[in-house]
C-alpha cells in the first residue's frame, strides 16, 4: 500500500481499495465504431492523486465514461477490476473473502456507485425539478441499499428475509424513509457540514439538480456530491475547466478533503497545470493515441506546462 | 425494490381500480341509441315534461351531426360503435335517489368503494360525497353545516325533480348546449347521475366536496352530467375521479360539466381519470365567469384507451381569471388529446395553461388548445406552456397551441418543449447510485414538479401514485 495513512478526521471509514485497468481496449458501442483505447493500464489506490493528462481526443474522457459504465462504449478486450478491502465501508461492514475482487465491467452504473466508484462528469446533467437534497438522498440510500444487495449472502437465507423485512425504498416519489435508510433530518445534517466544507450557499440544497447553475457552481456540485457519497475512488473528468480562481481554489480544497478525510482515490483528468497546483497528485500519466504513453511524479505535469506532449510522443516513437 | 413489493404494489392497484363486481341491475336498457332508450330513461327517473323533451331534442341534433374524424392527430373513434353501447343501467339499491350513509348500500357496491377509499376520504378530508355506480348516485351527503348555510350537493337527477327552476335556466342551455358537439348532444340525450352543485352567495365551502364515478358493467356508456353554480363571492373546490375495470368490449364515458363563476366567486374543479384502458372518454366541460370571478382546471388523465378532453373557460366578465393545470399519461395503445380552451371576452381578464405530458411504449398524447382574446378585450393576459416527454422513439407526442388574438392590447406568452427522456440524465443519474427505473421515475417526477408543486398535498401524491403506477411494468 502506497500513500501515508492518514488520520485526520478520520470517520473510521479509511478506503483501501484499489481500480486497475489491464490492457482495456474499446470503441464507440455502435456499428463500425471507432476503437478509442488501444490497451490503457492504469492503477488508482484509495488515498492517491493521480493526474490523467493527454491532448484532446486522445482518450480521457472515454476512459472516465468506461470506468463508469457508460453505455456509449463497447470493451473490446481488456478488463476494469475493483480490490476492495476489510474497512472500504466502514469498520461495521464485513467484506467476505470471495467479494473482494469485482470485474466491474459487467456491473450496471449504478451497481458500480454502490461499489464506491464515482465519476464527476464533465457536463453534468440538468434535472428539472428534482431538489439536490432529494436526490442527494435518494442517491446516498440507492447506494446504500444496492451496496447491501451486492454483499447480501445467498447462503444466508435468515438473512436475506431480514432485508425484505426491513422495507428499504427509494423510490423518489414516496415519502419518509424506512428503517435503514439516511432519514432527512440526518441527511440535512450532513449536507449541511459538506456544503460548509465546500463554501456553498445553503440555498444551493433547495435548486434543481445543476439546473441553472454557472459552469463553476456545477464543478462545485460535482465535488459535493463526491463529498456525499463517499468514494473509494472518484474520476474527475476536467472538474478545473471553466473555473475562476477562487472557485478553483473551493474546488481543490474539497478534492483534497476527499483525499485527507474518507481517503478516496482520484484521477483527475486536466489539461492544465493550474489545479494541480492546488491538489498535488502522486502520479501523472500522460495519454496519446488511446494508451498511457508515460507515467511519472508531480514533475511530468510541470514539463508539460512547459513544452506540449509532442516530446512524449517523440520519446514513444523513439522506444518503439 | 424487492420484487415482493412490485407484487404487492401490482395487487393494490388491481385491488383498488381493476376489481370486477358481479352486475346486478334493476332497470338496464337496449344497446343503442333510438327514442325508446330515451323515453326508457326519462319515464324511469320520473321525469318532468321539459327534460323529457330536451333530451329528444338532444337526441335529434346528436342523430344530425358528423363524428369528428379530421381532426390532425386524434384518437381513432372507429373502433367505438354507439349501437353495441348500453347507455343506461340503474344499478339494484333500495332508494331511487340514493343513500345518506355507506352502511345501507348492498354489500357489493359498498365493497366497491371501500376498496376506491372513498368513504375513508369522506371522514378524513371532505365536506359532502357522491358515489355513482353505473348511471345512478348511490350514495350522496354532505357535512350538516353546510346545508345549515344553504349550500346544495345532490344527485343531479334529484335536482330535477326538487331544484327544477335552477336546473331548468341553467342545464345545458348557456354554457354547453348540446349543439356544442356529437357527444355533447349524446350526453343531452341520455345523461344520468352526477352532481348539482350550489353554493349560496358568500359562502365558502372550505373542505372540498366529492364525487366519484364507477362503471362496473361490461360495454357500458356513462353520461353523468355535473353542474356547478356559484353565487358571488362564494368559494367551492369539486374534486371528480373516475374508474372502471377492463372488459373485452369498449365503454364509453361521455360525462358533461357546466360551471357558472359568478361576481367574485372561485371554483375549484379537479379530476383524476383512470378509467380502464378499453373506454373512451369523451367529455365537455365549461365554466363561464363573471366579473373578477376565478375559475381554475386541474386534471390528470391516465386512463382510457382515447381521451378527448378540452375544458374550456369563458371569460365573460371584466377581471375574471383562468387557471388550467392539465397531467397526461399515455401508455401502449392509449391516446389522451386533451388540452385547454379560454375565450378572453372582456378587458383585463387574465388566464395561464400549463400543460405536461407524458408518453411511453407507443403511447401518443396530443395538447390540443385555444386562446381567443376578443376585439375589446384591452389589458388581457394570456401565459401558455406546454412541456412533453416521451420515453422512447414510438411515443408520440404533438402540440397544437392555437391563439386568436383579436386585440392589440393584450399580453401574451407561450412556451412549448418537446423532448425525448435523456440517455445522458439517465446515466448521470445511474452514476450516482440510482438504478435505471428509479432514474426515469425521478426525472419525470421532477419534470410534472412545477404542477404538483400547486396541488393540495394529497392530491399530488395520489397523481404521483397513479403515474408511477403506470410507469410500472414497463420499466420492471
Amino acid at each position: 500500500m502506497t500513500g501515508t495513512p492518514h488520520t485526520l478526521h478520520d470517520r473510521g471509514n479509511r478506503k483501501m481499495a484499489r481500480l486497475q485497468l489491464n490492457n482495456l481496449h474499446a470503441e464507440v458501442a455502435e456499428e463500425g465504431g471507432e476503437q478509442i483505447l488501444r490497451g490503457v493500464d492504469l492503477e488508482v489506490e484509495s488515498g492517491e492523486i493521480h493526474a490523467l493528462m493527454g491532448p484532446n481526443g486522445s482518450g480521457k474522457s472515454t476512459t472516465a465514461k468506461i470506468i463508469a459504465g457508460h453505455p456509449a462504449y463497447e470493451v473490446t478486450e481488456g478488463e476494469v477490476l475493483l480490490h476492495l478491502e476489510e474497512g472500504d465501508f466502514g469498520e461495521d461492514f464485513d467484506i467476505p473473502e470471495d467479494k473482494r475482487t469485482w470485474d466491474i465491467l459487467d456491473l450496471e452504473p449504478n451497481e458500480r456507485a454502490a461499489l464506491g466508484i464515482f465519476l464527476a462528469f464533465q457536463y453534468p446533467a440538468e434535472i428539472e425539478g428534482v431538489t439536490m437534497t432529494n436526490f442527494l438522498r435518494t442517491a446516498l440510500n440507492a447506494k446504500l441499499e444496492e451496496r447491501d444487495e451486492l454483499f447480501e449472502d445467498e447462503e444466508g437465507e435468515d438473512d436475506a428475509a431480514e432485508e425484505e423485512d426491513e422495507g428499504f425504498e427509494t423510490s423518489p416519489m414516496e415519502g419518509p424513509a424506512d428503517d435503514g435508510e439516511v432519514g432527512v433530518a440526518e441527511f440535512q445534517e450532513i449536507l449541511q457540514e459538506k456544503m460548509e466544507q465546500l463554501d456553498m450557499d445553503a440555498k444551493f440544497a433547495q435548486r434543481y439538480l445543476n439546473a441553472g447553475f454557472s459552469g463553476g457552481e456545477k464543478k462545485q456540485n460535482e465535488v459535493l456530491q463526491a463529498a456525499i457519497l463517499e468514494p473509494s475512488i472518484a474520476v474527475l473528468d476536467e472538474i478545473d475547466s471553466g473555473l475562476d480562481i477562487d472557485r478553483l481554489q473551493d474546488v481543490a480544497n474539497g478534492i483534497n478533503a476527499l483525499r485527507d478525510v474518507q481517503g478516496t482515490g482520484v484521477l483527475q483528468i486536466t489539461h492544465y497545470q493550474r489545479i494541480l497546483d492546488y491538489v498535488e497528485p502522486d502520479h501523472v500519466h500522460v495519454m496519446l493515441d488511446g494508451e498511457i504513453a508515460k507515467s511519472g511524479g508531480p514533475e511530468l505535469a510541470e514539463q508539460l506546462e512547459d513544452k506540449g506532449y509532442d516530446w512524449v510522443r517523440e520519446e514513444v516513437y523513439e522506444t518503439a | 425494490m424487492s420484487s415482493d413489493q412490485d407484487h404487492l404494489k401490482e395487487t393494490d392497484t388491481e385491488a383498488r381500480f381493476e376489481f370486477k363486481k358481479e352486475e346486478r341491475s334493476a332497470v338496464k336498457s337496449d344497446k343503442g341509441l333510438t327514442e325508446e332508450v330515451v323515453r326508457l330513461i326519462s319515464e324511469d327517473k320520473d321525469e318532468p315534461e321539459w327534460m323529457l323533451e330536451r333530451r329528444l331534442r338532444a337526441l335529434k341534433q346528436y342523430q344530425a351531426m358528423p363524428m369528428p374524424t379530421d381532426w390532425p392527430g386524434q384518437p381513432d373513434l372507429t373502433e367505438l360503435d354507439i349501437e353495441e353501447i348500453v347507455p343506461y343501467i340503474r344499478p339494484d339499491v333500495d332508494k331511487r335517489e340514493g343513500v345518506d350513509d355507506w352502511t345501507e348500500l348492498p354489500e357489493e357496491i359498498k365493497d366497491t368503494f371501500d376498496k376506491l377509499g372513498i368513504p375513508e376520504a369522506e371522514k378524513n378530508a371532505l365536506s359532502g360525497v357522491g358515489a355513482q355506480y353505473e348511471s345512478e348516485v348511490v350514495y350522496q351527503n354532505m357535512q350538516e353545516q353546510w346545508e345549515e348555510k344553504g349550500v346544495v350537493f345532490m344527485n343531479m337527477d334529484r335536482a330535477v325533480q326538487e331544484h327544477p327552476e335552477l336546473v331548468k335556466e341553467y342545464f345545458m342551455t348557456t354554457c354547453v348546449p348540446p349543439s356544442d358537439n356529437k357527444f355533447a348532444a349524446l350526453h343531452g340525450a341520455v345523461w344520468s347521475g352526477g352532481s348539482f352543485v350550489y353554493v349560496p352567495e358568500d359562502v365558502t365551502v372550505e373542505m372540498p366536496v366529492q364525487a366519484y364515478f364507477r362503471m362496473n358493467s361490461e360495454g357500458m356508456g356513462q353520461f353523468e352530467h355535473t353542474l356547478i353554480v356559484a353565487e358571488e363571492g362564494s368559494e367551492v373546490h369539486y374534486i371528480e375521479g373516475c374508474s372502471a375495470p377492463k372488459y373485452g368490449t369498449h365503454n364509453l364515458h361521455s360525462g358533461c360539466v357546466e360551471v357558472f363563476v359568478e361576481e367574485d366567486a372561485h371554483v375549484q374543479y379537479s379530476t383524476v381519470q383512470n378509467w380502464s384502458k378499453n373506454t373512451f372518454n369523451l367529455n365537455t366541460k365549461r365554466a363561464i365567469v363573471e366579473s373578477n370571478g376565478k375559475m381554475e382546471w386541474v386534471s390528470g388523465s391516465m386512463g382510457s384507451k382515447a381521451t378527448m378532453l378540452y375544458p374550456c373557460t369563458i371569460l365573460k366578465g371584466r377581471g375574471a381569471t383562468d387557471t388550467h393545470i392539465t397531467i397526461a399519461f399515455a401508455g401502449e395503445g392509449q391516446n389522451i388529446d386533451t388540452g385547454a380552451k379560454v375565450y378572453h371576452n372582456a378587458p383585463d381578464t387574465s388566464s395561464t395553461i400549463e400543460s405536461k405530458s407524458i408518453s411511453k411504449d407507443g403511447g401518443r398524447t396530443n395538447y390540443r388548445g385555444l386562446v381567443h382574446i376578443a376585439d375589446g378585450a384591452e389589458g388581457s393576459s394570456t401565459a401558455v406552456e406546454c412541456d412533453a416527454l416521451m420515453f422512447d422513439n414510438e411515443s408520440t407526442s404533438d402540440t397544437m397551441p392555437y391563439m386568436e388574438i383579436e386585440e392589440s392590447k393584450v399580453d401574451v406568452a407561450h412556451e412549448a418543449t418537446v423532448g425525448k427522456i435523456g440517455d445522458e440524465d439517465i446515466f448521470y443519474l445511474q452514476s450516482r447510485g440510482l438504478d435505471d427505473d428509479d432514474a426515469k421515475k425521478m426525472i419525470v417526477a421532477g419534470f410534472i414538479e412545477p404542477i404538483t408543486e400547486e396541488l393540495p398535498i394529497e392530491y399530488a401524491v395520489e397523481l404521483n401514485r397513479l403515474i408511477e403506477l403506470e410507469m410500472e411494468g414497463s420499466l420492471g
